[in-house]
């Protein structure tokens, strides 16, 4: 099994998934430079980077049921892409978050969250000033009916609050996945929360997860 | 010829800038502007002189670029 980390011309934390995997997993990683000019931010999150050549195969790859994860940028780019329903709005206060939150697992059936159980409360990082996820309602009624959303933002017991949603979400979503289910997207950042000494291990049930998908598959 | 293209968050969708600029002018006093909505404006040079050309050609770059259908819609000129 091998890691391809996508890496855009002004994306930040490609280096510490790079780090999480190669070195907190000991697993096999590479960057995968975009090949294309810098216009990231230009216009809005993740609208340029969308045009990159490295999409088509990012889309080729989650087509034949590759797993993908978009965590932050990734996430903005996804949805950007089309490659799952939404968008990101400025956060409500309109200030960049970058502190811990807790997350409650929704679902378990996607590579990025089987080997967690559902309810299962993490403690993990955001640092985004546009995180704030909207969708019409008619498809948040979906995403919901369809089980998509994996990840709420909520207090540490799991409860939802809208004092504990950091940037004014729709339905306190922080992730959600594609109807085939392997491709997710993130605000949090699971990279950020792999080793003691950052504050934190409970990012490192997501690369648990997809390293126990691809050993099933 | 030019294209004006006007792209503003769709009348469901919550501004969070435009609500703050709004609160900022009623503690300035001006009660009388009732609510503010913020958008982006773009103007477009185009290798056309028919009216009907740049209005397509316009919209197809705002449907794919300049606009994100899923929270915003937008208002071409031609002059």
């Amino acid at each position: 099994m091998r890691f391809g980390i996508v890496v855009f011309p002004g994306s930040n934390c490609d280096e510490d998934a790079y780090h999480a995997v190669r070195d907190v997993f000991g697993l096999d990683a590479e960057y995968l430079w975009h090949k294309d000019a810098d216009l990231k931010g230009a216009l809005r999150t993740g609208a340029m980077a969308r045009f990159s050549p490295i999409m088509s195969q990012v889309r080729a790859f989650a087509e034949q049921g590759g797993p993908v994860l978009g965590i932050c940028n990734g996430f903005q780019i996804l949805l950007e892409a089309g490659m799952l329903p939404g968008a990101m709005l400025r956060n409500r206060e309109l200030k960049y978050r970058c502190e811990h939150v807790h997350l409650r697992v929704e679902h378990t059936d996607t590579p990025f969250t089987c080997a967690a159980a559902p309810g299962h409360i993490l403690r993990i990082p955001i640092g985004h000033g546009e995180g704030n996820y909207f969708a019409a309602p008619d498809v948040l009624d979906r995403l919901e009916a369809n089980r998509q959303v994996i990840l709420r933002y909520t207090d540490p017991e799991g409860r939802l609050a809208d004092a504990w949603n950091p940037n004014g979400s729709a339905n306190a979503i922080a992730s959600v996945c594609n109807e085939s289910r392997n491709v997710v997207g993130m605000m949090p950042h699971p990279e950020r929360a792999c080793e003691p000494l950052l504050g934190g291990v409970d990012g490192r049930l997501i690369f648990e997860s997809v390293v126990t998908a691809m050993a099933i598959r | 010829m030019r294209a004006r293209v006007f792209v503003t968050l769709k009348p469901s969708v919550f501004d969070p800038q435009g609500r703050t600029i709004a609160d900022a002018l009623h503690s300035l006093g001006y009660g009388a502007v009732e609510d503010v909505r913020q958008g982006k404006y773009f103007e477009l040079d185009l290798a056309t002189s028919e009216a009907g050309q740049a209005r397509a050609l316009a919209a197809e770059v705002a449907d794919k670029v300049l606009a994100n259908p899923v929270i915003e819609s937008y208002r071409i000129e031609i002059d």
